[in-house]
């Protein structure tokens, strides 16, 4: 069966062993994980969690019914389509010496992203956006050699 | 909680106490130890009574079978550590089954927690995938509503057991105590209503459908529907197979009942669901050992499942009308929706259906040939007839457990106590402890094999002990049985490691416990042996040297079609 990408988010309590339910369901009963969010929502009672997951529409009915059925887990929705806003952060750290500085610098600057640290031969970059965004300024910036790389994951909501 | 100034002020303990009484807990499976001392000073002091059993697994699958026999909530309580990762089989075993129990552990102190501290397991973390839910309390202010949501987790929607673990200063602490009102939780609502319209392309479906067959399960039992079901079923006439666990659901001496499907199901009852076009699924989860190579599954049928759990649905089949819903007010529905639709006569409808069934019953019955050294399936036979069907019967696992689900007929529900989604070698004879409590006045049978009966012996203690007459029929064939009986079919006749010898001689193993111990070595002495041992007061061991390479049929081999049988 054909696996797709799915974003899945959800309310849950905001008590200890919470995400440890979550994400032994996915070991549990052998779905993946692509990427995972957590933190405290307005209400200090209730978190966020965001996976993305590739999975089979089969499986990911599964996964849907199995998160539901968790006690814990308060509400839960697939976020995809036009209604939907998704982003995720890289932190990205790229070689940059003599003669590919301003290289480096206007590819940020297309991808508005921003320089938060800067070496003789090296920046960090921050920049945010949808997945294909970040995979496209990450391919941009491999010639001129990733050190480190750190994502995020992604967040999304409804409109 | 807000405190009021009329609020009692009790102790963790205390305020256990009364939670286990709003409950109506009288019984508790359990064993002390340090983290649990204040608890069991305290039980002292209260009506509620408690079996002392002889390990901690033990605990759990009597109250596993307290729990199957009575309809009830079963509640054991074992100490930190040891005493906590002792549980764990049984609830798996109960968790598998669906069975409501509740399990408090002790736990180290709050401020040790993390520390390695003496006897400090995570147990929440251990049992977070074999529980439905589970809990540990860390202020004294939060233990009467954990408390009160376990019981009623534990109890509502799919059952299941719950575990809540009991740090010991929690326990001494104390503070207001007023009982929770009704627990209310916002993210856990089960859906018992079923949407009326698919219940009604149901009742379509069964206007049309030549061949239909109805599959019940365990859920049939758990939510008490097995009236309903039976009306349905006799009305729509309709011929009913069931799971291991919906044995008991329907009545086995009706003449639409097909006997149990799946890998040592009937050869009437697979063919019957090889061949339908409509089946009709009830509380059930079509386990792999039901369903065989799903591709091949009912392949011919359009397929209803109703289940008060949306994860079982198209989980490993898919359906054509999925209905999430209880099973015993689903049936309601649909006995009233019968009624109304008015279907014309289905008894001319199904005659051919029902010829055709009953030439594969006459092709392939049960059977087995009673020569010269005891059949195990003459033990149960020869059972079912001295007990008139009436007895509670629990089992260990392997041929022993499959026999007993092919010989004893069960007609009421609660009476067929078996560890089905774990198979859990060593259920049967605590479960039985625990069916003997809940039912004083009833017969009360675990049916063994000379493995499996090893596996939970201690428990013969406690029987003897609380003075409970149950009767133990071990099927001694000298073999972890069932593992042999697959090495003689599929590994070349290999036994690797599944001779069982150095046995205890089980009839003085029963009287050093204190129990009565007989055996027939002879096919002469089984009615003796077992008139005399159901007929004693006493715990009673009864050994019966049985055919050793005797195999259980039909045998669906695994991940074969159930329409493939091997046959006697
Ligand atoms: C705790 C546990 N360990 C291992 C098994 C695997 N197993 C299934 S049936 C069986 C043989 C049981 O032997 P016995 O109790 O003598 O029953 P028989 O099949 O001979 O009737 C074994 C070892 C199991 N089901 N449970
Ligand atoms: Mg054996």
């Amino acid at each position: 069966m054909t696996e797709e990408k799915h974003v899945l988010t959800m309310l849950v309590d905001n008590k200890p062993g919470v995400l440890s339910r979550v994400v032994g369901l996915f070991s549990g009963r052998g779905f993946n994980i692509d990427s995972l969010c957590v933190a405290e929502t307005m209400d200090p009672l209730i978190s966020r969690i965001t996976i993305v997951t590739k999975s089979s529409l089969a499986e990911m009915e599964q996964i849907e019914k199995q998160l539901n059925k968790l006690i814990n887990v308060i509400k839960l929705r697939t976020v995809s389509g036009p209604r939907s806003v998704q982003r995720e952060m890289a932190i990205i750290y790229v070689m940059a010496k003599n003669g590919q500085r301003s290289e480096v610098l206007r590819i940020v600057d297309i991808f508005r992203g921003k320089v938060i640290d800067v070496g003789p031969e090296h920046f960090i970059i921050e920049v945010t956006g949808n997945d294909e965004k970040l995979n496209a300024i990450i391919n941009l910036l491999r010639p001129m050699g990733i050190k480190k790389l750190a994502k995020t994951g992604t967040l999304a909501l409804f409109r | 909680m807000k405190t009021n100034k009329e609020d009692k002020m009790l102790t963790g303990a205390q305020i256990l106490m009364e939670i286990l009484k709003s409950e109506g807990v009288d019984t508790i499976f359990g064993y002390p130890g340090g983290a649990v001392i204040d608890i069991y000073d305290e039980l002292e002091r209260t009506d509620i009574r408690h079996i002392l059993v002889r390990h901690e697994q033990g605990a759990v699958h009597a109250a596993d079978g307290y729990s199957r026999a009575s309809g009830r909530v079963g509640v054991c309580l074992v100490t930190s550590g040891p005493g906590a990762t002792n549980t764990v089989t049984g609830i798996a075993s109960a968790y598998m089954d669906s069975i409501p129990v509740v399990i408090l552990t002790g736990q180290v102190p709050t401020h040790l927690i993390g520390n390695d501290a003496f006897q400090e397991v995570d147990i929440v973390g251990i049992t977070r995938s074999c529980t439905k839910h589970n809990y540990l309390v860390t202020k004294v202010e939060d233990l009467a509503e954990a408390l009160k949501e376990a019981f009623y987790l534990a109890r509502s929607g799919r059952p299941g057991p719950v575990l809540v673990d009991l740090p010991k200063d929690v326990i001494k602490a104390t503070t207001a105590f007023k009982l929770p009102a009704e627990v209310n939780l916002k993210s856990y609502k089960p859906t018992y209503n079923p949407n009326l319209w698919q219940l009604q392309k149901i009742i379509s479906l069964i206007g049309e459908a030549e061949r239909p067959v109805i599959f019940a399960g365990g859920g049939v039992i758990l939510s008490k529907g097995s009236n309903e079901l039976t009306e349905f079923a006799r009305k729509a006439v309709i011929p009913v197979t069931t799971s291991l666990m919906g044995l008991g659901s329907f009545p086995a001496s009706d003449p639409l009942w097909l006997g149990m499907i799946g890998m040592h199901g009937t050869y009437r009852a697979n063919m019957s669901v090889g061949d339908c076009d409509l089946l009709i699924a009830i509380g059930v989860r079509f386990d792999d050992r039901v369903t065989g190579k799903t591709d091949s599954f009912a392949k011919n049928a359009k397929i209803i499942h109703i289940d008060i759990d949306p994860t079982s649905i198209r989980k490993n089949i898919p359906v054509s009308v999925p209905v999430v819903g209880d099973c015993r007010i689903s049936l309601e529905h649909l006995n009233r929706m019968f009624d109304e639709a008015n279907l014309g006569d289905l008894f001319q409808k199904r005659e051919n259906w029902l010829n055709r069934i009953k030439i594969w019953k006459d092709k392939n019955p049960l059977c087995y040939e009673q020569k010269d050294i005891i059949k195990p399936q003459y033990v149960i036979d020869t059972l079912f007839k001295l007990t008139k069907g009436d007895a509670i019967i629990t089992t260990e696992v392997g041929q022993n457990q499959m026999w007993t689900a092919q010989y004893y007929h069960f007609d009421k529900p609660g009476h067929f106590i078996t560890s089905g989604g774990l198979g859990c070698m060593g259920f049967g004879l605590p479960a039985a402890i625990g069916a003997q409590i809940a039912c004083p006045d009833q017969l009360v049978v675990d049916i063994a094999g000379d493995g499996s009966i090893q596996m939970n012996i201690q428990e013969m203690a406690t029987a003897v002990q609380y003075r409970l007459p149950i009767k133990i029929v071990i099927l001694n064939n000298g073999y972890l049985g069932m593992v042999r009986q697959w090495q003689e079919l599929f590994y070349c006749k290999r036994y690797s490691c599944t001779t069982m010898e150095c046995s205890p001689d089980f009839v003085k193993l029963a009287e050093a416990y204190g129990a009565l111990g007989l055996r027939a070595t002879k096919p002469e002495e089984v009615i003796s042996v077992l008139t005399e041992g159901l007929n004693s007061d006493k715990t009673v061991i009864m050994e019966f040297l049985v055919e050793k390479e005797e195999n259980v049929y039909p045998m669906v081999p695994a991940e074969a079609p159930i329409t493939e049988m091997l046959l006697v």
